[in-house]
């Protein structure tokens, strides 16, 4: 089962349904033991980078999501807020982050450029990778973000341009993370989604 | 690149899509299900839905909302009879990525930086009605019945210093109209603020979109009439605006 992990901060309701959708199984991930049922976990999430990582505290889930992750080896799959959240640190709060990916999170600040980043945008500088396969150049994904993620390029996936270039998707071993939103991007969003359902984690 | 986007705007009226002119004589136009699963064929960008019974609160968005998100794979925002800060977190709850918000920014501001701290500011448009009279703009709240005394720019000055995501911007005189839209209210509105900004009110034909978008500084423009009443979709105003040399979402 597909675990999504339900920690109060925004539209779950959307990421289980796209999941549903692709022919897999959603299950909200409550508490720690919710995850063994999981054979992978999806951190969706939209709002403040640090009352989402309190919430992750509070619940009592950081240190199970990070033993799936880190020792059962578990695909994750983070989404928007919840990507910013696998790397080090943000200055959304001056919060630090689960540091499964080292990189920063920063705010859009040319005020060329309307912010939030909102709307669907394309990729560059797609790497090969399991989970992006099959998804065609050029292809628009929907963005709604005031913070971006910077990371190095080995971590980098794919970047995506606003005011400058930003890690779109970052990755490591068996962890991804979108800045975009897959369960709203309709069928190339849907086909990331099923890729990331039929992953082992190996690159 | 960002993409310009096309919003097709859904007004639910006792449990049915309708479209009136002015915000009032509304004809029955649909079901609610049964469009928002066209629209998601169509490829439309997003999907606004208002609620015109807003004596009931926020109880007609919650009666269709979870259906819509299993049949909709884009961005849905919600709006009319938001009260409190538990309306917005139930609507997001239950899938909607954006809370629209318009009479209750003029009574309690402060709304706007509740829902905004938890969600984020990309959850919260404000939306804002407003009557052209004598080349003054009029606020309007309550869906167009009750003018508002402050002017446009003292709004949205307000709206985003209390964190509001985007603004959409709605014409009275021209809603229903089927005549093109009130670019100039775009281009004022848009020196007021940094967000971006949705264009609503007036859309009759592509012609009408493609000119507001190469006149006003706009991220989006949404329409009702010109998806409710003729032969026009999503799919083929995102050819024709394409053709037209205006970036829109690649629908492959």
């Amino acid at each position: 089962m597909i675990g999504i992990v339900n920690y109060g901060m925004g539209n779950i309701r959307s990421v289980a349904n796209a999941v549903y959708e692709q022919g897999f199984d959603p299950l909200l991930i409550n508490n720690a033991d919710d995850f063994s049922q999981a054979t992978h976990v999806i951190l969706p999430g939209v709002g403040h980078f640090k009352k989402a990582m309190a919430n992750l505290e509070q619940l009592s889930l950081l240190t199970p999501l990070k033993q799936a992750v880190l020792t059962d080896k578990k695909p994750l799959l983070g989404i928007c807020l919840g990507m910013q959240l696998l790397l080090s640190h943000s200055e959304e709060g001056d919060c630090a982050g689960l540091d499964l990916i080292a990189g920063d999170v920063r705010l859009f600040r040319d005020p060329k450029f309307r912010v939030p980043h909102v709307g669907w945008n394309n990729l560059n500088g797609v790497v090969k990778h399991p989970v992006l396969r099959g998804i065609p150049a050029m292809a628009d994904f929907y963005f709604v973000h005031s913070y971006y993620a910077s990371t190095a390029s080995q971590h980098t996936l794919a970047q995506c341009e606003y005011d400058r270039n930003f890690s779109a998707i970052v990755g490591v071993n068996n962890i991804i993370g979108m800045q975009f939103h897959p369960e709203k991007s309709q069928k190339n969003g849907l086909l990331l989604i099923e890729n990331f359902c039929n992953w082992d984690g190996l690159c | 690149m960002l993409k310009k986007r096309i919003i097709p705007i859904q007004l639910l009226k006792d449990g049915r899509l309708v479209k009136g002119k002015q915000f009032s004589h509304y004809r029955d136009v649909g079901d609610p299900i049964t469009s928002s699963a066209v629209y998601n064929s169509q490829l439309a960008d997003e999907l606004i839905f208002l609620n015109t019974n807003s004596e009931l609160g926020i109880i007609p968005l919650l009666d269709i909302i979870d259906e819509v998100s299993k049949v909709v794979f884009m961005p849905l925002s919600f709006g009319g009879g938001i009260r409190s800060f538990q309306d917005a977190a139930q609507l997001i709850e239950h899938g909607a990525d954006k809370v629209i918000l318009n009479s209750i920014c003029y009574e309690n501001p402060e709304i706007i930086q509740e829902i905004s701290n938890t969600f984020g500011n990309q959850a919260v448009i404000v939306c804002i009605d407003v009557r052209s009279v004598d080349g003054e703009y009029q606020l309007y709240s309550h869906n167009g019945s009750r003018y508002q005394a402050c002017s446009l720019q003292q709004h949205i000055s307000r709206c985003a210093a209390f964190g509001a995501g985007e603004i959409m911007l709605q014409s009275i005189d021209l809603d229903g109209s089927m005549l093109g839209f009130d670019s100039q209210l775009a281009i004022d509105a848009s020196q007021f603020s940094n967000m971006p900004i949705i264009l609503a009110g007036g859309s009759g034909n592509y012609e009408h979109l493609k000119q507001a978008f190469l006149t006003a500084p706009i991220s989006a423009i949404a329409c009702g009439s010109l998806f409710n009443f003729s032969d026009s979709n999503p799919m083929r105003a995102n050819a024709f605006l394409k053709n037209h040399g205006i970036a829109l979402k690649l629908n492959k």
